[in-house]
């Protein structure tokens, strides 16, 4: 019977959540990278390995591995750096497996690949080369690398987001890069909207397609139907067009969630304090309130940009954590809900892997 | 040699190691180097880029302060210490 793990993030080390595929009951283990903070934590399939992206006040950033499903971890940084005479490298964001190698997402923006599981890296120089990265700022939540989108098939090719950035696009393993931001508004600058400077929060590859990306940005949610080239807005009845998640469906093309959040001015919270994900099915042309089993009474919750997950079951999974600890799931793509963990410390990420039992 | 001793998270990471070691070094950089000898990937825990102590550890050398360059002798203490941080 497969085993559903979820993989949580936090500011206090990351979590562990087992359940078999009927998703009824919960047992949670951890903290692991105890100290870290953990930005995002990945399985790969390919080895059965987790990847945790953490980084500590004390000891610097690292990225974690278990190759036991969280029984024992190693860590490691060797070459997670910008050079001595570069910018402090702070933050592991993210960290995706593909195509034998594993990425890391990090802080001050940048890519870096390791080819031997995690235990050394080096630095995709291409991307801090390209044209436009002297108008690289950070966002409030700084200058980061937050979203890592291999293609399925070509390892050369691959889309990453940096936050206040945009997203960008490679076809040549890294070495040259291609701002993908056409079409996205950037409401908090006067003038034409530049070929970066898009704040891009999290974006998401559709269905069996590489082609057709969603992203959730500052300023709305958009899909876009060329791999990024351009993008449409597709926010529509959402009642925020702020918000940080973006879940894709595993099979159907049409169908993603997000969480709208109320705009950084007014505390990037739940609106009118009812907890609700939003799904679209078809392809962001209109959206369904999705709030069965979510509290709707004085839930001022907050959700972070890797803190939705969406398993490939049959009948898929989505899950999602708050930065107040709690932990929701459904089982029934989104239709019901419930509360699986409560008392965690302020979730960062949730990511879900079904592994054969 | 001199004795240096390390914080518990610190020795925690590397499941295995002593909280006092004997190392060798004329400075806190090259004993520190040592550490890393005996534990790989320590080194990285301890320092930034620059290179550079990470800005929340503190080496004392015989209860001074020190740096990278600060001089140890063959019976000096180095403390290896958490700053007061965090939330």
């Amino acid at each position: 019977m497969p085993r559903v793990l979820l993989m949580v993030g936090t500011k206090k080390g990351a979590f562990l959540l087992d359940s078999d595929q009927t998703r009824r009951d919960w047992s949670v283990r951890g903290p692991f990278c105890e100290g870290f903070e953990v930005r995002d934590v990945s399985f790969d399939p390919s080895d059965g390995a987790l990847y945790a992206a953490a980084a500590s006040p004390w000891f610097g950033p690292a990225v974690f591995r278990s190759p036991d499903l969280g029984a024992t971890w190693t860590h490691s940084s060797e070459g997670l750096t910008y050079g001595d005479d570069g910018p402090k490298l702070t933050r592991v964001w993210n960290v995706t497996p593909a195509h034998g190698a594993v990425y890391a997402g990090v802080e001050p923006a940048g890519l870096f690949r390791s080819d031997d599981a995690g235990t050394t890296w080096r630095h995709v120089e291409g991307l801090r080369q390209h044209p436009s990265t002297p108008e690289w700022g950070p966002g409030l939540g700084g200058l980061i690398l937050h979203t890592i989108i291999p293609h399925r098939s070509d390892p050369d090719r691959m889309w990453v987001g940096a936050s206040a950035v945009g997203v960008f696009e490679t076809t040549d393993g890294g070495a040259s890069w291609t701002a993908r931001n056409r079409g996205v508004r950037q409401g908090y600058n006067p003038g034409e909207p530049g070929e970066v400077g898009s704040c891009v929060h999290k974006f998401a590859r559709a269905a069996g397609t590489d082609q057709t990306l969603f992203q959730q940005n500052h300023c709305g949610v958009y899909r876009s139907d060329d791999g990024g080239a351009h993008w449409t807005e597709v926010t529509g009845s959402l009642p925020s067009e702020f918000g940080f998640v973006l879940g894709a469906h595993p099979r159907d093309p049409q169908t993603a969630w997000v969480i709208p959040l109320t705009p950084p001015e007014k505390g990037r919270l739940m609106p009118d304090g009812k907890a609700a994900v939003w799904r679209t099915r078809d392809g962001g042309g209109s959206w369904e309130r999705q709030s069965n089993g979510l509290p709707q009474e004085n839930a001022w919750l907050s959700v972070l940009r890797e803190a939705m997950g969406v398993d490939t079951l049959d009948r898929p999974g989505v899950y999602f954590g708050a930065q107040s600890g709690q932990v929701f799931a459904s089982a029934d793509e989104g239709d019901t809900w419930r509360e699986i963990a409560s008392y965690l410390p302020a979730i960062a990420s949730v990511d879900v892997a079904v592994i054969a039992g | 040699m001199a004795e240096v001793r390390l914080p518990t998270a610190l020795v925690t990471l590397f499941p295995g190691t002593p909280r006092r070691l004997d190392l060798a070094g004329a400075t806190v950089g090259e004993v520190l180097a040592s550490l890393d000898a005996l534990v790989p990937g320590i080194h990285d825990r301890l320092f930034m880029a620059g290179p550079a102590i990470r800005d929340h550890i503190r080496v004392f050398v015989d209860g001074e302060a020190a740096e990278i360059a600060t001089p140890v002798s063959p019976r000096s203490a180095v403390d290896v210490v958490l700053a007061v941080s965090g939330g």
